[in-house]
């Protein structure tokens, strides 16, 4: 194939349509329109379907109507429309629907500096909805890692039944970079177990706590329903609170019991170091050059890189952290991811967050200064 | 062929679960006979509900069921729709819907997608507390208008038509042609609507008295038509869309690929800042640049910066090149800046003030520039793009650039503006490449300026 110059936002695109994304609907928003302009460009012609909605309320909510009649949904904003898209996220939580969400994020609060970049809705992804429900969070620090990680998204999305956010950043997504998109390892496509014709319409059955219930469409030869009411696994309303608990304890396990399988943690381990870098997105490239730095002065430092930030790869961090006194977390936002690390912090060990949310890029240099020498 | 559907309601999970004389009764009944005449396949038949008490309705139907959230069943419904032009989608919401759910009946009107709404119209929110809505007759008790009802009444079928409804029909719960109405509804071929007017026996009746003749009544008082109010059918989104978009549709061009084919005297990260105005092409010519870079194997960022108003103002660009990934892509200390108009001198006065003396600068000569430390080379760049295309500034900058500082060959240059730019484009862009190279032969160094601020 060869090098192209590509913005991240074109990647995201470009991964979608190789997981067979065929249906997007989303909402004009900067940094992330251009998202919405490659996909009614490409999705057409590959007899898709895309379409701007009214609002991002409507964007979301017409891609849950597809993605429930069998499609592959793709929708992309910013922080401000993850605000809108909040009440269907839940919806897609107990509905049970494949969907994958792109948040490129800009600094804020509300409008703040649109076209700026920050990382100021980690949190926000997290917990965006009513209900408490785990979620899956993927990270790109890169224009090809913004390819990889979008079509995992999809794989994540049809495996276990879930809208799967990739959680990006206008410093990734706007800025072209050089990259060879055929030299990306993906994995084999994964497609929602689909339901056996014939069985009574049970939507939402499972054996196990854990597994998604197999797919039946609607307009599919089986006859079935969605809902966003508690419900049973005929899908029926429900107000047991056996069978409420139940399915509550579904939606968590789906998530939870998978930590490993869905952990994506990149590791630059040095042996004997005892300062460990943790970062995630864009801040994690200003890292490797400040790691670079560091040890060019004989320095021992080690490095991780999360890419699935939820659910939080706790058995990988831990491990990680075996041996540590200091450990370091830059971010673009005021110390958001910090408060997971925290939680896995062994007494004795210092953490350290470099933190600022001006719209600029924190350096290698800041990260020295403020984080390892400090 | 199979045996006719007698009946497309389902005993399963018991009968009708709603109030002695609530409306929604009589309304899922018509529907029923609408759909027994029509006889769709319930596999290929979606209801699809909003939330308030016709929101328990679909799970009463034998064809698949969609229960979304309050006010957004019809953006579920299209979605269906567009995914599966094959389905019969009806939609069942109450007035309630239509309130918080409003710009999404205008939206599918203005679009004309194929789903048929029908609005169990009954004054009042009946599953909360029987709170007034959009429809609530002006002096309407409810209990958020204990002492009458100040809000209109929307006209929830002229608003549909004014935002392009080609079908629209407004009438009760006691027509005795409601069923023919419904399936009428359904077979139009684009988006069809019926305000159905009803009783909520629960709260709305007794507490204002209603009775079944007043609902007429009521229409008449509000100047709304009762019966077909409109009917004029245009093409549908959905054909639309697969007719124009998808049928017509081309494979997408092949993505531009660049392979290595020159050289580069880079040795490390190198910034390099350009600063000009809206309309001179400073993005495509940044662009250029760092696809020249990765013709010379060389990695590559770009991040461009502009005013939303994109037809004024600055248009400032950064890239760095380097023979190694490229992790940080902020520029710290700038290695080369090119400044080619006052718009971009505004923009970035600040940042050339704290220029390093291991830059290099290269201006537009009748720029007046603050004191910095930078290596300035001053060049006539606005006229000489006056005689190629003064478009083509940003080309002829980044040009002498390349050909005074030999950081790539200017073949390489010319590799990317062929490989990227339409020919009559190219053709002007290769020219501002010579012109740009020419200046640089009897270029005019100043020494840094130290001008008192």
């Amino acid at each position: 194939m060869g090098l192209e110059f590509i913005e991240g936002n074109e990647a995201i695109a470009r991964g979608a349509l190789k997981a067979n994304c065929d249906f997007f609907a989303g909402y004009p928003i900067t940094p992330s329109s251009s998202i919405l302009h490659h996909m009614l460009n490409k999705l057409p012609r590959v007899g898709g379907v895309a379409i701007q909605g009214e609002d991002e309320i409507a964007s979301i909510g017409m891609c849950i109507g597809a993605a429930m009649a069998g499609a592959k949904a793709l929708t992309a904003t910013s922080g401000p429309g993850i605000s809108l898209y909040s009440e269907n996220i839940g919806l897609a939580i107990i509905g049970e629907t494949p969907l994958v969400i792109v948040n490129v994020q800009r600094q804020g609060p509300a409008t703040g500096a649109a076209t700026k970049g920050a990382e100021g809705d980690i949190l926000f992804t997290r917990w965006c909805t009513s209900g408490g429900q785990p979620m899956i969070v993927l990270s790109p620090a890169t224009v090809s890692e913004a390819y990889e990680l979008t079509y995992r998204a999809f794989n994540l999305a049809e495996q276990y039944r879930v809208p799967v956010f990739l959680l990006t950043n206008k410093e990734v997504c706007v800025t072209r970079e050089s990259v060879d998109l055929e030299r990306v390892e993906l994995p084999q496509l994964v497609d929602r177990t689909r339901v056996t014709i014939g069985r009574p319409c049970l939507p939402y059955s499972f054996k196990e706590l854990h597994e998604a219930p197999e797919f039946a469409a609607i307009g599919g030869d089986q006859i079935t329903r969605f809902t966003t009411s508690s419900h049973d696994e005929a899908g029926y309303l429900t107000t047991s609170p056996e069978v409420i608990q139940r399915m509550i304890d579904h939606y968590a396990a789906k998530i939870e019991s998978a930590e490993e399988d869905i952990a994506l943690v990149k590791q630059d381990i040095e042996a004997y170091a005892e300062t460990l870098m943790i970062s995630y997105g864009i801040t994690s490239r200003s890292v490797a050059v400040a790691v670079k730095k560091m040890r060019e002065q004989g320095y021992k430092v080690s490095s991780l890189t999360v890419q699935s930030l939820y659910p939080v790869p706790t058995t990988t961090l831990s491990k990680a952290l075996v041996g540590i006194k200091r450990v370091i977390v830059p971010e673009m936002n005021m110390g958001q991811y910090i408060q997971e690390i925290q939680r896995l912090i062994p007494a004795g060990v210092k953490v350290v967050g470099v933190n600022k949310m001006d719209t600029t890029l924190i350096s290698p240099d800041e990260i020295i200064e403020r984080g390892i020498l400090s | 062929m199979s045996a006719a559907i007698d009946t497309y309601l389902t005993n399963e999970i018991g009968p009708l679960p709603f109030c002695p004389g609530c409306g929604h009764d009589p309304l899922l009944k018509a529907l029923d006979k609408a759909l027994v005449k029509l006889q769709p396949d319930p596999a290929k038949t979606v209801i699809v509900t909003d939330i308030g008490c016709i929101g328990l309705s679909d799970r009463y139907f034998t064809t698949h069921g969609f229960h979304g959230l309050h006010g957004r069943s019809i953006t579920y419904a299209c979605g269906l729709k567009l995914a599966r032009p094959e389905l019969t989608v009806i939609v069942l919401k109450g007035d309630g819907g239509c309130g918080i759910g409003g710009t999404h009946l205008l939206n599918v009107a203005r679009r004309n997608i194929d789903i048929t709404l029908l609005v169990a119209n009954n004054f009042n929110y009946g599953m909360t507390g029987g709170q007034h809505s959009v429809s609530t007759p002006l002096g309407g008790i409810t209990s958020t208008t204990p002492m009458g009802n100040l809000e209109g009444v929307m006209d929830l079928c002229g608003t549909a038509i004014a935002a392009g409804a080609g079908w629209a029909y407004r009438g009760t719960t006691f027509d005795k042609d409601l069923p023919d109405r419904i399936a009428e509804a359904i077979t139009q071929a684009g988006f069809s609507m019926l305000d159905i007017w009803e009783m909520c026996t629960a709260y709305y009746m007794p507490r204002n008295d209603l009775k079944k003749k007043d609902l007429v009544d009521i229409m008449g008082r509000n100047n709304l038509k009762y019966g077909l109010v409109a009917d004029n059918p245009r093409p549908e989104y959905g054909s639309e869309y697969r007719t124009t978009y998808v049928d017509t549709a081309t494979p997408e061009r092949k993505p531009q690929t660049i392979e290595t084919k020159f050289g580069n005297n880079v040795t490390r990260q190198t910034g390099i800042v350009i600063a000009g105005s809206a309309g001179q092409k400073v993005r495509s010519a940044a662009g250029l640049l760092a696809q020249s870079s990765m013709y010379s194997g060389l990695s590559a960022t770009q991040k461009d910066d502009y005013p939303i108003t994109i037809m004024t103002g600055h248009s400032v660009s950064e890239i760095i090149i380097s023979p190694e990934q490229i992790n940080y892509t902020a520029i710290d200390t700038v290695d080369y800046f090119v400044l080619v108009s006052e718009d971009g001198l505004k923009k970035t006065k600040s940042r050339i003030e704290q220029l390093p003396s291991t830059c290099t600068l290269y201006v537009e000569k009748s720029l007046e520039l603050p004191h910095t430390e930078a290596k300035i080379i001053s060049l006539p760049l606005i006229a000489a793009a006056k005689k190629v295309n003064r478009l083509s500034i940003g080309v002829l900058a980044l040009a002498a650039l390349v050909k005074d500082s030999d950081i790539i060959n200017l073949d390489a240059f010319a590799e990317a503006i062929t490989a990227s730019q339409k020919p009559a484009i190219a053709e002007i862009s290769l020219r501002a490449l010579e012109a740009g190279s020419a200046l640089i032969q009897d270029r005019q160094e100043v020494e840094p300026i130290i001008v008192s601020s």
